[in-house]
């Protein structure tokens, strides 16, 4: 579903990253992990058409992010630590704006759809800036598969989280991966990443340092080799 | 039709949630109204003197205050980082920038609603020449708010983004202020048709060039 050949970008003088070589297969849930400044975000960034990569291209379902960047817009759906939300909005209006930029059919229907997924129907009419950080998390994560995207794109969803709304979201997640869409996410925390993922990938100077399946990989190991990773 | 209806959803979304707020545009209002107020009392304005000063007052007022909305258009999406999940809607990057075009150009066209009749009594001018002054004032909205909303998306990727809109766009916006002044000037004057046509042609021309201008290199522009 996703392949990424040779992907490099510099800021400047500043390599990030250095030549990023990954398969992802569909339906795959791979969660990539790395230090700060590793190049997570900015990886996802590319992916998602936000950034153009200085070298390399991807392809996402069989079609090059670097070539045809609106087509494969149409098939992902970005989750950030940013909601990507207006907060004026209600739940529904956001939706709805959403919907139409995706060109979404029976929108109102699937708008409701979503809305029951995440659990926040019963919070429908009311300004996003009225919800919690984990409402809006969660609503931000009911906008990115508004129109059925095939791939999901998450950069620390968790980041600012509760314990009560990173338990919801983790339901959330395993809904998503258990929906055959294929998953990228980040995230700092190894264990949860290694929870809810098929194979785990350690992103670490700017390369793909490290990758296995995540079962069989005890969260033992799995600190063990991030931190050689990690040192270097 | 169908990029009709995203330039609808993006001009839609902008004036809803303001509507909800009321935030730029009372700024906005206010601003423009202070503008009106401090220049009637710096000037002493009387009924000889008016004609002359009241069109410049004006366009001050409507520029100025317009700059107010112009700022606030993609700041706001950025800062919330909401201009990331515009960016990553599949639909021509042109009818984002011909969505926020409309939806700044309808908040300076509500202020001028309210400060054009203020000041024709603050003044004490003809209300004769009110329609005509209407038709000058939204082709300078238009104008105004179409090169704007370009800048505006170019400044927000810069450091001193607030103070690098009214730098970039006032001095390419001065034909269109020029030719915007002197009709309202002449039409207060009641010139007569003939000797007001070079500014007319200067104000459409300008909104057709800029607009085409804007509207064609704004996928350039808003890309990181």
């Amino acid at each position: 579903m996703i392949q990424v050949r040779g992907l490099t970008k510099a800021f400047g003088p500043k390599k990030v990253l250095r030549g990023i070589d990954l398969d992802v297969a569909p339906g795959e849930f791979l969660t990539l992990v790395g230090p700060n400044g590793a190049g997570k975000t900015t990886f996802l960034r590319i992916l998602a058409t936000l950034s153009r990569a200085t070298g390399g291209d991807a392809l996402i379902g069989g079609v090059s992010i670097a070539e045809h960047p609106a087509q494969v817009r149409r098939n992902i759906g970005l989750v950030s630590h940013r909601t990507l939300l207006y907060d004026d909005l209600t739940a529904v209006e956001n939706l709805q704006f959403y919907g139409r930029m995706y060109d979404v059919p029976n929108l109102n229907a699937r708008i409701d759809e979503v809305l029951h997924q995440v659990d926040l129907y019963f919070r429908r009419h009311d300004p996003v800036r009225t919800y919690s950080r984990g409402m809006q998390q969660r609503l931000s994560i009911a906008r990115a598969i508004l129109h059925d995207p095939q791939v999901m794109l998450m950069d620390e969803p968790y980041t600012g989280l509760d314990v009560q709304a990173t338990a919801m979201l983790r339901t959330v997640l395993q809904g998503l991966a258990a929906s055959g869409r294929t998953v990228i996410m980040t995230t700092h925390d190894l264990e949860l990443g290694l929870e809810v993922a098929d194979r785990v990938a350690i992103l670490s100077g700017g390369k793909i340092g490290f990758q296995a399946p995540a079962k069989g990989l005890s969260i033992h190991d799995f600190r063990r080799i991030y931190a050689e990773q990690v040192a270097g | 039709m169908n990029f009709l209806r995203k330039v609808a959803a993006v001009a839609w979304k902008d004036l809803r949630a303001e509507w909800r707020t009321r935030e730029v545009f009372s700024a906005m209002f206010v601003f423009a109204l202070l503008i009106i107020i401090i220049f009637n009392f710096a000037l002493e304005l009387r009924a000889e003197n008016a004609r002359v000063l009241v069109p410049g007052i004006l366009w001050v007022a409507f520029t100025f205050s317009g700059m107010l909305g112009l700022n606030r258009s993609f700041i706001q999406e950025k800062d919330r980082g909401s201009l990331e999940g515009l960016l990553l809607c599949p639909v021509d990057r042109s009818a984002i920038y011909l969505g926020k075009m409309l939806a700044n150009s309808a908040l300076m066209a509500l202020v001028a609603v309210f400060i054009l009749p203020v000041s024709f009594v603050l003044f004490n001018l003809s209300f004769g020449a009110l329609p005509m002054i209407v038709v000058v004032t939204a082709l300078g909205t238009v104008g105004f708010a179409g090169v704007g909303t370009l800048f505006s998306a170019m400044a927000v990727n810069t450091r001193a983004r607030e103070v690098m809109l009214p730098l970039l766009l006032f001095p390419v916006a001065v034909p269109l202020i020029i030719a915007a002044v002197k009709l309202t000037a002449g039409i207060m004057d009641g010139l007569p048709a003939a000797e007001l046509a070079r500014w007319w042609q200067l104000l459409i021309g300008f909104d057709a060039i800029f607009f085409t201008l804007s509207f064609m290199t704004f996928d350039y522009v808003i890309e990181e």
